[in-house]
């Protein structure tokens, strides 16, 4: 029981990282479809760190930056060029896939070190709890803190109030004198680091080689995570937890011989994640103004 | 600083000028990342773009290689000029495939090819089907079809592979996952050449696109519904007012690039395969969004794009071979591709100014 | 404030030069404020108004001009540095975030560091003292149009302005709440607080401004003394020349017979920024113009929706036509019926930019054109049909076009507005319904089309005029009804009604309602 608790939070860790990012940057307003790209540049980031420096902490850190270098360069053709968010979103997630297929080609067969888990001083020694919540690795306390920052962050602080305002109207806030762009360069390259940091739990933690496309639609799950939680920070560990559920349930259906064939099984979180999207969306539809309103809109300053 | 100042007028050479200048950047680009990752960049640009023409039995392979681009291409034509956001083609391609070939070895010893125009139908269906569901979704409840649409990928994936290890398995295959072969009746035949044979692999099957592209022409310029997509696409609220139906343009609009990725299946496999196995398309679903774009949401700008296309994707077969480059690098090619293509479509409405103080 | 200057000058802008492509915003604009002074600013939609004060607040920034403030030169290189230099700016259509609260939008605009409880604390202070209630908790989105501007003022308010800019604050506001404002403006600029106040009203610049600066095609034409002057050298200086009047149809008899009605009609909103219409009951007879006046946001593009069919009703019998129930019926079947909607925005939704003028006729009459009625033709499409029509269309109508049958991108607001009118009208409707038909086109422009609707309720045509233009509907109506929040107030005729009566429906308030906003 422990540990199936344990493998469902593991599972939950890279789509926690990634739907946080992501509501950050949809939150300025910007729709970057791009994750599941930025998730497969941070997985072979930090594959490629971890067999060189031999250390899993860098491997965090090179993902991070994979998954930055990649909102980069969305943030230079969307916000800099004007160019179609949706369409470019899509390019992205092709261009990492081309990319990471290259930079990938080296590492198929090496195996890496996995993550250690660090014990929290006495906290750990709680039965039960202890033993879940208090003897993680450094990426799952990481994601519960950022969570619980960006609640904040965006509630309480004067940048996230900005960072919504930036997102609610672009042209007020131009017009009050902020830098829309920048804010949205920003906003974007934090959702790009998290998502690179959720890509590279998948090798560091999950499954310790290289495969070619080795997130499996993690990313766009994200993306449906951040409309299921509808942009509200907390509601994506709950989101993320089910759908680590629903994948595990799977697995362990398959290793018990469930008599339903492992294909059907494996369909289940693309199919959770239609029936989630289909009942938030037709609750959204009424009660839009959870939606940030200039979300996909591209920003034109007059100077 | 990069400043921008609105176009009085759309600049239309750049309709041209654009996807060209694309090209070239994106070789320019790519083999600079070549070289960056340590290959040899002469060798490259050799094998990807230019080995592909290099005798008459493969420029005809682009052809074969660039059919279903084509067709996809063209159905997501029209969801993209009626800004309805289809990426799941792919899986649309792999279930109209699947439903027509299930259908195909219903008839295991049919020698008619009415059961291949039979099976375009069917799938068209299953395609149009797997279309439906986003389609469904988004009218009538407002779901994202972006995100519909390609968790459905995965879903048509899983199950062909499901019923290929399973239901339809042969069981002369030795334990691979391949169904019966199909009968000839299902089966596009190779044109022979009077006096040269076969070239390549080059079927009958693009005789479809030859028929596609100036229907799709005509739809788009002389039908009512093609200028209701172009409407729509473009001031969805005048559309309204012109009283089109904005739920049945784009179900519509699904359908039919759904229904059209499913025949482009059928033509895929019954031409170069002949049996259904898990894995049929290869990512066309993908870079036929690709396809379309470059060629300008345009059916004619599409074949070309196709061709484009289909050259790289060969180019990487003979790379991969020759040169050890893993095949999905063509990824690196499109989505630069893609890229450049979006900021043209920038350019065209605004000019663009440099300037280096602040 | 500082210590009072010798100069009275508190802001000076010279040679100020502003192109947007090839486009002239503003030639060589001089313009001054002296401390304490209301100063207008007058001119034509596209006269160059609006670009000046977004320069002043470092919005923009002016290719060539000084601006000095207290005789000292500046360069406002974002409204950061404005608002340093006490330059504050309410925005014609606000610089609020609809999803914040209302002490969270006054917060991003503030540029020293307070606490929340602290903030709020103000926030309440400077609303009583100036008389301007609202609820610093409250989301932006659910206040009305008139506390937005609240707002947006105490925002100003709360940085000790110098200067404040006005950017047409009064056509979102009623009368009442207009009165209340010059109050209040009048009392910012003997505490010392200059105001440029911009607008195209006449009447209230002479009301409320010491001077007054007109700008006309980007040029500043003259700067003169707004208490010696008249609306009609006002105008005429605006406009570069003498100003034709409306000939006001005399002897119309109205006829008694019912052209539209509705009756009960209520339609939930679809969503949360939507209004949702209630029980509205009103008639329109042929030969008579039935004005809505109402501020923009409750209900208006609703309304629009439901007459004009895009949005059908839920019962069949809660629109009639010549008392046949339409309500079903969608917007194609209403026209072929003789309903024509005229609506407020021009590009996008009455017309499509990059479709030519022939193409657009087309689209909404395309049933009209496709005269092929075989199987084949029923799919059709053929905009050359429309080609005759659309000519004669732009001839009729004077739509002034830089080549034939251009692209509707390439006309001016007044003679892209000028073709969709005329587009319906060679529809030959039996009902005709407006909303803004005059907003944002030139004066000249105006007047042809406030004409033409006078000649249509001569001709016998029922009209609806939505508007938010008091002045306009008061010019044009037979019948004045008031839309607040999705409520349509009792019909009236216009020689029963005030204008003060009709503020106060405006702003909610009704006979059998008691509404503590009543006293003001």
């Amino acid at each position: 029981m422990e540990s199936l608790i344990l493998t469902i939070i593991a599972t939950s860790i890279p789509l926690l990282m990634a739907a946080t990012g992501e509501l950050i940057t949809e939150k300025s307003g910007v729709l970057n479809l791009g994750v599941e790209g930025m998730m497969l540049s941070g997985a072979v980031g930090a594959l490629g760190a971890v067999l060189w420096l031999e250390n899993p902490y860098f491997g965090i850190i090179a993902g991070a930056m994979s998954g930055l270098f990649m909102a980069c360069i969305f943030s230079v053709f969307t916000i800099n060029f004007m160019t179609n968010q949706v369409a470019t979103g899509l390019g992205l997630t092709i261009f990492a896939t081309g990319l990471t297929g290259l930079a990938g080609a080296p590492l198929v067969g090496k195996t890496i070190p996995s993550l250690p888990k660090i014990e929290i001083f006495l906290l750990s020694d709680i039965p039960f709890i202890g033993n879940i919540l208090f003897k993680q690795d450094l990426v799952a306390y990481l994601s519960i803190c950022i969570i619980i920052l960006i609640t904040y962050f965006l509630k309480y602080s004067k940048p996230g109030i900005i960072l919504r305002a930036v997102g609610d109207n672009h042209v007020s806030a131009h017009s009050v004198g902020y830098p829309v762009k920048k804010i949205r360069w920003y906003a974007t390259c934090f959702g790009g680091m998290c998502a690179g940091i959720g890509g590279a739990y998948i090798p560091l933690v999950l499954t310790p080689h290289w495969s070619e496309g080795m997130t499996a639609g993690r990313g766009w799950i994200a993306l449906a995570l951040v409309v299921f939680a509808s942009w509200i920070p907390w509601r994506i560990i709950v989101g993320a937890l089910i759908f680590g559920g629903i994948t595990i349930a799977q697995l362990v259906g398959q290793a018990r011989g469930w008599p339903i064939p492992s294909q059907i099984l494996s369909m289940m979180p693309y199919l959770a994640t239609i029936i989630a999207l289909t009942i938030i969306s037709s609750r959204i539809s009424k009660n839009n103004s959870v939606v940030p309103a200039s979300l996909g809109k591209p920003f034109f300053d007059t100077q | 600083m990069i400043t921008f100042t609105p176009r009085d007028k759309v600049s239309n050479s750049w309709t041209l000028i654009g996807p060209i200048l694309s090209i070239i950047l994106t070789v320019i680009f790519g083999l600079l990342i070549f070289t960056f990752l340590g290959f040899d960049p002469a060798e490259t640009l050799y094998q990807i773009f230019i080995s592909p023409f290099s005798r008459i039995d493969r420029v005809s392979d682009i052809f074969v290689k660039a059919c279903p681009l084509i067709i996809v291409g063209i159905g997501l034509m029209f969801c993209f000029r009626a800004n309805v956001w289809n990426i799941g083609a792919e899986g649309q391609f792999i279930m109209g495939t699947l439903l027509a070939g299930s259908f195909a070895l219903l008839f295991p010893n049919v020698e008619t090819k009415l059961l291949l125009l039979c099976m375009f139908f069917v799938g068209f269906l299953g395609g149009a089907l797997w279309a439906f569901i986003p389609a469904i979704l988004k009218t009538k409840l407002n779901v994202n079809e972006i995100l519909v649409s390609l968790m459905l990928v995965y879903v048509a994936m899983l199950f062909i592979d499901f019923i290929v290890r399973g239901p339809l398995r042969d069981p002369m295959s030795f334990g691979f996952p391949l169904s019966k072969p199909y009968s000839d009746g299902a089966l596009i035949n190779k044109i022979s050449f009077p006096g040269i044979g076969y070239l390549g692999q080059l079927h009958y099957g693009i005789l479809f696109i030859i028929l596609l592209i100036p229907l799709a022409w005509v739809f788009n310029n002389k039908t009512l519904a093609g200028f209701q997509i172009n409407v729509l696409g473009s001031a969805p609220k005048a559309a309204r007012f012109a009283g089109f139906s904005k739920e049945r343009i784009t179900m519509s609009v699904l359908l039919l690039s759904g229904g059209l990725a499913g025949v482009a299946g059928v033509i895929e496999v019954s031409a170069n395969i002949g049996q259904l196995q898990p894995e049929v398309s290869f990512g066309y679903g993908f870079t036929a969004i690709i396809v379309a774009f470059l060629g300008r949401l345009n059916p004619v700008g599409i074949l070309f794009a196709g061709i484009i296309i289909a050259t790289v994707k060969l180019g990487a077969d003979n790379a991969q071979m020759t040169m050890g480059i893993p095949k999905v690098v063509t990824g690196l090619f499109e989505g630069i591709l893609l890229f450049f293509l979006l900021t043209g479509e920038t350019l065209q409405k605004y000019k663009i100014k440099w300037s280096w103080n602040k | 404030m500082g210590s009072k200057k010798e100069l009275k000058i508190l802001l000076e802008a010279t040679k100020i030069n502003k192109k947007f492509g090839n486009f002239v915003a503003n030639k060589d604009i001089d313009i001054s404020i002296t401390k304490g002074e209301i100063h207008a600013l007058l001119g034509e939609n596209g006269a160059g108004k609006s670009t000046l004060v977004k320069i002043l607040y470092g919005i923009l920034k002016p290719e060539t001009g000084t601006i000095k403030i207290n005789n000292e030169k500046i360069t406002i290189s974002s409204p950061n540095v404005a608002r340093k230099n006490g330059i504050g700016m309410v925005f014609q259509h606000f610089s609020l975030f609809p999803a914040l609260t209302v002490a969270e939008n006054i917060l991003i605009a503030l540029d020293q560091t307070i606490r929340f409880k602290d903030l709020v604390l103000r926030i309440k202070e400077l609303s009583t003292e100036w008389e301007l209630f609202i609820d610093p908790l409250k989301i932006v989105s659910e206040l009305s149009v008139g506390e937005q501007q609240r707002v947006e003022i105490i925002r100003c308010l709360m940085q000790n302005p110098k200067l404040l800019i006005m950017d047409e604050p009064t056509s979102v506001l009623t009368p009442q709440e207009i009165e209340n404002l010059f109050k209040i403006l009048k009392r910012l600029a003997s505490s010392g607080c200059s105001i440029l106040y911009i607008s195209h009203k006449l009447e209230e610049i002479i009301e409320l401004a010491d001077k007054v600066t007109i700008l006309r095609s980007g040029k500043s034409i003259a700067t003169i003394d707004a208490q010696n002057t008249t609306t009609k050298y006002l105008a005429e200086t605006m406009v570069g020349k003498e100003i034709t009047t409306l000939k006001k149809v005399q002897s119309k008899n109205l006829s008694k017979s019912i052209a539209l009605e509705l009756k009960n009609l209520n339609k939930s909103n679809s969503n949360d920024f939507g209004i949702a219409l209630k029980n509205i009951n009103l008639t329109v007879n042929y030969g008579e113009i039935l004005g809505i006046a109402g501020i923009a946001g409750n209900g208006q593009t609703e309304l629009m929706e439901i007459l004009s069919g895009e949005t059908v009703c839920d019962n069949e019998d809660q629109i009639f036509l010549d008392e046949i129930p339409i309500g079903l019926k969608n917007i194609t079947e209403r026209r072929q019926l003789g309903i024509e909607t005229i609506p407020e925005e021009r590009t996008l939704h009455a017309s499509v930019p990059n479709l030519k003028i022939n193409e657009n006729t087309f689209l909404t009459y395309f049933p009209k054109y496709n005269v092929n009625k075989s199987f084949i033709g029923k799919f059709l499409n053929n905009p050359e049909n429309s080609l005759n029509e659309s000519e004669q269309i732009i001839k009729d109508n004077d739509v002034r076009c830089p080549e034939p049958n251009p692209m509707a991108n390439q006309l001016s607001g007044g003679n892209l507005q000028k073709f969709i009118l005329g587009r319906s009208l060679a529809n030959n409707p039996k009902v005709a319904i407006f909303s803004q038909p005059t907003w944002g086109v030139d004066i000249g422009a105006a007047t042809t089309i406030r004409q033409k609707l006078l000649n249509l309720s001569k001709m016998g045509k029922a009209v609806i005029l939505i508007s938010q233009d008091l002045e306009e509907i008061f010019q044009l109506s037979d019948k004045i009804a008031v839309l607040n929040n999705g409520n349509l107030s009792e019909i009236l005729s216009a020689n029963e009604i005030s204008a003060t009566n009709i503020g106060l429906l405006m702003g909610g308030n009704s006979k059998n309602k008691s509404d503590q906003e009543k006293r003001k």
